[in-house]
This record gives C-alpha cells, structure tokens and sequence, in this order.
C-alpha cells in the first residue's frame, strides 16, 4: 500500500501583490503557487526588489495579497479580518526581524514575554516560558538587560526567544542575519538550525547571504515576482 | 500591567521633552484655574445672595436715595418680615487705593437680615449701643491691623468730611463666599450728620433691603412694594437680592467674557503643545507601533497605549497645575487686598481643571492614534533600520 504523504503546512495558491507608484502598478509577486511542509526550513533568496520581504509578509498575515489564497494549517488566512489576523499572528507566527525589533523601554525578559500578554496563562507560567525561551537562546544571564545594554548578536537572540516563546507554527526571518557581524550571524543562524532540527519548528527565511541559505533545508529563489527552484 | 508600565516608560525616554510638556500643561492649568477662580469671584456676590432678601432701590437708578419715610410702608406689605435699609458711604480710608466696601446701615435689622455675618453677641450689642462705632469682616481687620476700640478715619466721598469710627466688632462669614471685607457703621450717625451739613440729603436712603417670610412670596413683595409707590416722586424698583447682584455682574460682562474666552484659549494652546508631544512621540514610534501589531496587539492595544501616555503627560502636568493654584490663588488675593474679596478655588474649579486635562489629553492622541492605527503593519516595519 502506497504511504499518503503528509498536507503541507502553509499552501500558497496563484498569490498576487502588486504596488502602486505615481500612476503606475508594480507587480511584485505574479501567480506564486508552492507549499511548505511541517518541520522545513525554507531560504527565500532574490536580488533586492524581487518581492521576497513581500511573500513574506503575505505568508505571515502582514500583508494582502491583491489575488490568490494562502492556507495555513488549513486555515485561509486571506480573507481573515483584521482582529481575527492579529490574532491568528499571536497564536501563529513568530518573528524574526534584521534589526531585531526589541522594544527598548522593556528589559530581554519582558520583551520576551510580550506575545504572552495577548494568551490567557497566568503570571507564574508566563515566567515559566520567558525562562525557557531565554535559557534556549542561552540568555538567563541578561533578563534584566535592556536592548541597549546587549550586543547586536544578543538582541538577536532575544527577538528569537520572543518569536519562540508561544511555540508558533511558523516561524518566520527577514534576514536575520543582515545585521550582524559573522560571528553573532553564525550563532543565529546555528541557533536556528536547532530549532528546526531538534524542535521541529517550521522556518521561513529571507535572506541574502548564501551561507545563511546553505543552512536551510529547502531554498527557492525570486526574481522579478516569479518564484522558482533553481537559481536563475 | 505590562501596558502601563509601557505607557510610564514610554513616557518618560524623552525626559525632556515630557518634561517641558508637562510644565506648559501645568502653567496652563495653573492659569485656567486662576480665569476660572476670578470669574466665580465675580459671582460670589450672587451666589452669597439670599432668596429671603429683597432689595429696593429708586427705579430711575441707584445713586437717586428713597425717602426714609418709606421704611414704615414697605414694613407693612404682607410677607416682609423685616425691614433695613442703607446708603453706600464711599469713604477713603488714607487713601484710594485701599479700597474696601463701607455702609452706612441701620444696625440691628441688618444684621437680622444678614445671619451669614456672625458676630459675637457682645460685640453686636456694643456696636448697636454705640452710635460712633462699626463692625468690620475679618480679612478687613486682619489687612490693617485693627484691634477692637481702635479708632478708624474715613474721607468722605460722598459724603464730604472726615468721618470717625469705633471698631466695636469684627463679624466672619459663616460661608466660604461670605464677603469679609465690608465696613458698616450707623446710619443714624450719617444723617444726623448730614442734617448739619446738607440738609436737603438728610432722611434719604440709598437701598431698602427687605427679609421677607419665604422665598415663595418675593415676586408678590417685589409687585406690591413697587405698587406703593407707583407715580410718586421717587418710584421704586424691587427685584431679589440675586438679581440685584447679578445686574452689577452684568455691568462688567464685557470683561467676563473676555476672561471666559482666555481661559478657553489657554486649554486651545495647551492642546497645540500636547498635541505636538504626541504627533512627533508616535512617528517616532510607528516602527514600534507596527512591531507590537506584528505580534498581534490589535488596534486599540497600540491606541490604548498612545492615549495612555497623552493622558498621563497632562494628568501629570494638571496635578502640577492644580497644587500650584493654591498658593497661587493665596499670592493673587494678597497682591489684590480687598478689591477682590472673595477668592476661594473651589472644588468646581479643581473639576474643570480636571475635565480640561482629559479632553486635552483625548484630543491630543486622535491624530497620532490615527496614524499608528491605520499604517499597514508592512509599512511601519519598513520604516525601521
């Protein structure tokens, strides 16, 4: 008996986006149709322009596509309204910023715990996530730290624990290695690694650097709107 | 409590700039409060006022005096209870600038008439005995220094001449709003002087002022003390002590709406500041804004969170404001003596104070809670870096 294989985890359907400037319609994304699977690491590479932030955003619920579906986990997010978006973004998705995106008034662990306002676990157990999260991204030590008082390659490393604290299904990175310098991009980009290979998260990443690609188990490539497997 | 620890924090990263926005909030409230404090001075005379008193004047106009001889005709209406009457003396004590109201009243029924006067009743015994004498308001003793037997010279106005007094006693207000600054002596001692002096002025008073025996019966009083006197020499004009205060107030209407309007103008400017605070705080933070919706705070979380800190920056800066009008307003009545003589902040004024910084602080927020909400997540994101 043939084994059925399994239905992928984020299904993308003739997605359309397109932008206005001055009088003119830009196309950045024409009809993109692929799936990722539960457990992948994606690597969406593309010279500037070529709309991968874009795909991006419209996999993550940040954006709207102008035509097309996406499902994620059979739930089309498309057509979600915008209460109903920001909350599926809560449980969902996780984020991974190139400039990190810590709030800098809150110190790494209430930056961490941020996601876990919006669900309805007690204080004690929000504690208990934070704790996980930040010794995962081996930061127990710098829980009182404001983003200032930590290196590039620090905060990076908290914005991750942010992105994994609420286990999302997806986790999504728009070159999160673009701001760093080698050392702190290969601990990122390691520490990623980890989180797909031992945690099983599923990964979506922009990026332009080759080597952090070379780290993903799948890379598909955009150029002028149109996705394809092979670099062009 | 995670959002208003944001809110405090946020507030507080331009510690400058909140700080200057919170002075200029303070100052405005602090002014707002000391317009409104005036105008309610300018009423205090009405809201003192008594709906058991009548006041009867000469009906072509106040400075025409009614002859004494009405006192008994009035006295007779039905529903008066008691009958005083008197003349504004207009003396200068030293000289003009230190104004403060003196009567020439007849004692004892006035005193009846004006129960918010409380005065001890030895001293209101030897005020009446003593023909020579007056009684004063304490804030007026306390300004010169004035002991009980002192004796006090008034210049005439007038009533030309020098004029000398016995302090007999000092009354206080029961209310907040009692004036404390007025000066009565007798009536009698004035005409009897007058009688050597201008005889053709003697037995006239300036003002009847009438207790009549409810509040209900004052529009009938008012109508029959007028009807007595209807075609005679000197006709009369009748109307509740309210209404006589409030056409003074109405003299000087001009100079309360003018008040009324800077003070509103105040509340506008300071408005201008707050809300400038908050449109350059929220554009430097739309970046910050889109990350927080980006994590799924909704719009009214990012809303919550700009309105908190608007409200917060002028709530704080109207605390300021309002601990200052106090002193303040002690400073403004001490610079003004006896030219304002009531000058209380009152708990209405502290309530507007208040509902002027909330719809500051509301309105404020509108234009940057309206950008942060309506940027697509993507575009504030893009704006970071």
């Amino acid at each position: 008996m043939a084994e059925s294989s399994p239905p992928p985890l984020v299904e993308i359907r003739d997605l359309n986006k397109s932008y206005r400037r001055g009088s003119q319609r830009l196309q950045v994304l024409e009809d993109i149709t692929f799936s990722i699977f539960r457990g992948d690491f994606l690597a969406l590479m593309g010279p500037s322009g070529s709309g991968k932030s874009t795909l991006l955003n419209l996999i993550a619920g940040l954006d709207r596509a102008d035509r097309g579906t996406i499902q994620v986990q059979g739930v089309e997010i498309t057509t979600l309204p915008e209460t109903d978006l920001a909350l599926w973004r809560a449980t969902h998705v996780g984020f991974i910023f190139q400039f990190y995106n810590l709030i800098p008034v809150l110190t790494a662990f209430e930056n961490v715990e941020l996601p876990l306002l919006l669900t309805d676990l007690s204080r004690r157990q929000r504690r208990e996530h934070v704790e996980v999260a930040l010794s995962v991204v081996n930061l127990s030590d710098r829980t009182d730290h404001y983003p200032g008082q930590l290196s590039g390659g620090q905060q990076q490393r908290v914005a991750i624990a942010r992105a994994i604290v609420t286990d999302p299904t997806l986790l999504v990175a728009d070159e999160p290695t673009g701001d760093l310098d080698k050392v702190s991009a290969s601990e990122v980009l390691q520490l990623m690694d980890r989180l797909n290979r031992e945690a099983g998260m599923t990964i979506i990443m922009v990026t332009h650097d080759p080597r952090a690609a070379a780290m993903a188990r799948t890379m598909k490539f955009l150029d002028k709107g149109v996705l394809s497997n092979a670099h062009p | 409590m995670h959002i208003l620890k944001i809110i405090s924090r946020n507030s507080l990263r331009h510690k400058l700039r909140t700080g200057l926005t919170v002075l200029a909030t303070a100052v405005a409230i602090l002014a707002f409060g000391l317009l409104r404090t005036v105008i309610d001075a300018w009423y205090s005379g009405v809201d003192a006022s008594s709906a058991n008193r009548l006041v009867t004047r000469n009906s072509i106009s106040l400075v025409f005096p009614l002859p004494l001889s009405y006192k008994e005709k009035i006295r007779q209406v039905a529903g008066v209870r008691i009958v005083s009457y008197g003349n504004w003396f207009g003396g200068v004590y030293i000289d003009e600038k230190n104004f403060f109201p003196n009567f020439a009243v007849d004692p004892a029924t006035y005193l009846d008439l004006y129960p918010e006067y409380v005065i001890p009743s030895d001293q209101r015994e030897a005020f009446i005995r003593d023909r020579k004498s007056f009684v004063a308001g304490r804030k007026l003793v306390e300004k010169y220094r004035w002991k009980i037997g002192d004796t006090v010279t008034l210049k005439g106005t007038i009533f030309p001449g020098t004029w000398e007094f016995v302090l007999r006693g000092i009354y206080e207000g029961r209310d907040r709003n009692t004036d404390e600054t007025q000066f009565f002596f007798h009536w009698n001692y004035l005409n009897e002087n007058v009688k050597k002096t201008a005889l053709g002025r003697a037995d006239q008073v300036g003002f009847y002022m009438i207790g009549v025996v409810s509040p209900a019966v004052a529009a009938d009083v008012s109508v029959a003390i007028d009807g007595l006197f209807k075609n005679s020499l000197a006709e009369t004009l009748t109307e509740t002590e309210k209404a006589f205060q409030l056409g003074f107030v109405a003299m000087s209407e001009a100079i309360l709406v003018a008040i009324q309007l800077v003070s509103i103008v105040v509340i506008v400017i300071i408005l201008a500041v707050v809300a400038n605070t908050m449109v350059m705080t929220a554009r430097e933070r739309l970046g910050e804004h889109a990350v927080f919706k980006a994590l799924g705070f909704t719009w009214w979380h990012v809303g919550g969170m700009i309105l908190g800190e608007s409200l917060l920056i002028t709530m704080a800066g109207c605390a300021v404001g309002i601990a200052l009008t106090f002193p303040a307003a002690q400073a403004f009545v001490k610079a003004m003596g006896t030219f304002i003589p009531v000058f209380n902040v009152d708990a209405g004024t502290i309530a507007l104070d208040i509902i002027a910084a909330i719809v500051v602080g509301c309105s404020a927020a509108v234009i940057p809670i309206y950008r942060a909400v309506t940027i697509k997540v993507a575009d504030g994101l893009r704006r970071i870096g």
